[in-house]
């Protein structure tokens, strides 16, 4: 199975946010979803550090943020197809006092 | 590979199996740490366990310190106890509750004694349990004759991708074989709490599991706090983990995909007849968790983590596989399995439950886990609420 690391991972095919592979740099990269295996491209906006994840499209606030298939969150500001995402756009929707 | 790897253990009186083979000096309480340390410095090869609490402490929170202390000397890595506490009443029902496994055990108090005479009466005691331990020698083991526990930390976003997943392998080849698993971290399943509940065998396992999950979260909910750092943790949010719901379907993602069939409260050892996947309610703190954990009779421990975390226990080897590759090159010395390559699909998930499953095996043989050479003995008490 010789694959090309990839430089991000979803988890499932739909996710609306990535996972870096690498410490990465704004620019086009290459990832797979690792429940489908289907590989795809995306466009970095800003340099983020390995672990941490990205917009596959555009978000308001307020939208689920989807990852595993499964809403882990909510935009807490709009949010652009590449932007970062973390604690200052992100938050959790179970516990509302958590938030940056 | 299982079927071709022998196992060997320790067969303990009550027929449980251990993988070590320790003698402990127990303290019933904070008082007497200085004592239990002294005879583990008398006795070299004897380990003492110090903690800080068991003093003034009342109902569910006093009983949940006595199953702790009683469970570590059940526990099957354990072959012999001695139990040293301030006074002779407490320190008793805590001998005579690991007595009931048959393992040799013995009680000491202080007070009208003083640390120096009870150090040299314990020393005895602990000097011949020391050299009848030695003389023990392992037999053949089963999967189905060990508990092992799971528990995450420091988890980042590696840890659902890689390391998760790796040891989800493990949990079913394990439950597949014949054995029992227990996970926990009761307010780590938030926001994925009901991908447990579908899994519990049947509706009186799965209202118990709900009701357990809730009424911890009653607690952490009822203070309004901020726990942003806490639950997600600092390490957590620095990995890239920004969410408790998001942090808890990686902590999921470790538990396998057999059903769930009991529900344990802290520390409480399940019907060693009915094998497979046990949900403990439990603090998502290392120490506390794998504390608990082996109170309940795991003997091995398996733990993921992503910004490295350097936990041990003092009976039970904790195993710690990362798939994060930074963690994996700067932490070599507390680190048991690198799974990085996973991420890099360099090999599948098979593979990678093979490479776990190999230093598992190794382990239960008596190989130390990094957190045995390294000295992480935490031993750390869930309180549940303040002492009078």
């Amino acid at each position: 199975m010789a694959i090309t690391p990839p430089q991000f991972l979803l988890h499932h095919d739909g996710d609306n946010v990535a996972v870096a592979m690498t410490d990465l740099e704004p620019g086009t990269l290459h990832g797979r979803s690792v429940k489908e295996g289907t590989e795809s491209t995306a466009v970095l906006n800003h340099a983020i550090p390995l672990g941490h994840k990205f917009a596959l499209a555009d978000l308001a606030d307020g939208d689920p943020i989807i990852k595993y298939g499964i809403k882990v969150g909510l935009a807490s500001a709009a949010i652009k197809k590449g932007d970062y995402i973390h604690t200052h756009n992100m938050r959790s929707y179970r516990w509302e006092a958590s938030r940056a | 590979m299982g079927s071709k790897s022998r196992l060997m253990g320790y067969r303990r009186e009550n027929g449980t199996m251990g993988i070590r083979n320790h003698v402990i000096i127990l303290p019933l309480d904070d008082l007497s740490n200085a004592a239990a340390e002294a005879v583990a410095k008398v006795i070299p090869g004897t380990l003492a366990l110090p903690h800080a609490f068991g003093r003034l402490q009342f109902g569910a929170d006093l009983q949940l310190t006595f199953d702790t202390l009683i469970g570590t000397g059940m526990n099957a890595n354990v072959a012999a106890v001695v139990v040293i506490g301030i006074e002779p009443k407490w320190t008793q029902r805590v001998a005579d509750g690991i007595a009931k496994t048959g393992k040799p055990v013995a009680a000491f108090s202080i007070e009208g004694k003083g640390d120096l005479q009870v150090i040299q009466e314990a020393s005895r005691v602990a000097a011949m349990f020391l050299q009848d331990a030695s003389g023990l020698v392992r037999e053949e083991a089963e999967i189905g004759d060990m508990i092992m526990s799971i528990k995450c930390g420091e988890s980042d976003t590696t840890s659902g991708l890689g390391s998760c997943p790796t040891t989800s392998q493990a949990v079913d080849r394990w439950v597949e074989a014949g054995g029992t698993v227990f996970f926990g971290e009761t307010s780590e399943l938030t926001g994925g709490e009901h991908l447990i509940a579908e899994r519990c065998i049947d509706a009186a396992t799965r209202d118990l599991f709900q009701e357990t999950y809730d009424n911890y979260i009653k607690v952490i909910e009822s203070t309004g706090a901020n726990l942003l750092g806490s639950q997600p943790t600092q390490g957590n949010i620095a990995g890239g983990l920004t969410t408790i719901e998001e942090k808890a379907l990686g902590n999921i993602a470790k538990t396998g995909s057999v059903p769930v069939i009991g529900v344990l409260k802290p520390a409480e050892a399940p019907d060693p007849k009915k094998k497979g996947l046990y949900f403990m309610d439990s603090s998502s703190a290392a120490a506390e968790c794998v504390t608990l954990m082996a109170a309940g009779g795991a003997v091995i421990h398996l733990f993921p983590t992503g910004q490295g975390n350097v936990i041990g226990n003092p009976i039970i080897p904790v195993l710690k596989l990362t798939a994060n590759i930074k963690t994996a090159k700067s932490m070599t010395e507390h680190m048991d399995l690198d799974v990085s390559g996973l991420l890099r699909y360099e090999y599948d998930l098979t593979k990678a439950g093979d490479m776990m499953m190999d230093v598992i095996y190794k382990t239960v043989n008596g190989r130390l886990c990094t957190a045995e050479v390294m000295g992480h003995r935490e031993f750390t008490f869930t309180k549940l609420y303040i002492s009078a």
